[in-house]
């Protein structure tokens, strides 16, 4: 398989997260989507490390693993601060901050 | 045999990916996702890189999600209002159509040579633990120090997002 076909299935599944990050109004299931992206440019990394022959591209998909923990705590104590203060769970009435 | 395992694991990704998206329920699309990273994992064992692989399937699969699977058991209710036929929401399927067409174009006709082989031949050390642990303390100590730094941090911010207020809670 060249590495033209992980790429652009990697685009695929970019492009399917960011169809659920516009339409989907449940917070978790945006982080979800968010989670879909990254992990669909890791593919690409990774991909492109194997096309080049050295580890470089694996180090920065572990690094955006560890950024996506890291996003996926800060994302979640959010949801459950927000569901702990009795306010709808869904991105579009929370607009209160909307300038 | 790397051709059947590679279209497996894209349709296997495509399918939990379109899962995660459609699916009503927010813990079906948790469990989608869970597949999906291990299809993805297959994809990287594919591409040779086994310690990618490897803390995607432990750290993701098993850890990360587990928190997600609190989570929506905690909040997650299904979502039966209908959807919104906003402009955006019309809109976004077709956008992201766009995107991929636009990506696919860009990738195909960039033509580089890189992208129409699968590599060179590799060492049989290629992406193992070793490789990768000389790789993180040697080349890229800097990052590796930052990312723990950025998981100390977080850890410090989710204590004071989910630790109780007084005034604020009802």
């Amino acid at each position: 398989m060249t590495t033209t076909w992980y790429v652009v299935l990697s685009a695929l599944i970019f492009c399917i997260g960011l169809g659920g990050l516009l339409t989907r109004r449940n917070p978790l299931v945006i982080l979800l989507c968010l989670e879909l992206m990254l992990n669909a440019a890791n593919l690409a990394l990774v991909a492109f490390a194997r096309a080049w022959g050295n580890g470089d591209g694996q180090i920065f998909a572990l690094v955006v693993m560890v950024v996506a923990a890291c996003e996926v705590v800060v994302g979640l104590g959010l949801i459950v601060a927000i569901f702990r203060r009795r306010l709808p769970v869904d991105a579009d009435e929370l607009s209160e901050l909307r300038g | 045999m790397t051709e059947v395992l590679f279209f497996f694991a894209a349709a296997l990704a495509i399918a939990t990916a379109l899962g995660i998206v459609l699916l009503e329920n927010p813990f079906y699309s948790v469990l989608s996702l869970v597949a999906n990273l291990i299809a993805l994992a297959l994809l990287f064992l594919l591409l040779e890189a086994q310690f990618v692989a490897f803390a995607q399937v432990v750290v993701y699969a098993g850890a990360v999600m587990v928190l997600y699977v609190f989570v929506s058991a905690y909040v997650g209710q299904p979502d039966h209002t209908p959807r919104p036929s906003g402009f955006i929401n019309r809109l976004a399927p077709l956008f992201g159509l766009a995107l991929f067409a636009e990506l696919t174009i860009a990738v195909v006709g960039s033509g580089l040579q890189m992208l129409n082989s699968a590599g060179p031949d590799v060492p049989a050390t290629y992406g193992t633990p070793a490789q990768i642990g000389e790789l993180l303390l040697s080349k890229f100590l800097v990052p590796f120090e930052l990312a723990s730094f950025l998981l100390l941090i977080t850890a410090v911010g989710a204590l004071v997002l989910a630790q109780k207020r007084r005034g604020l809670d009802p």
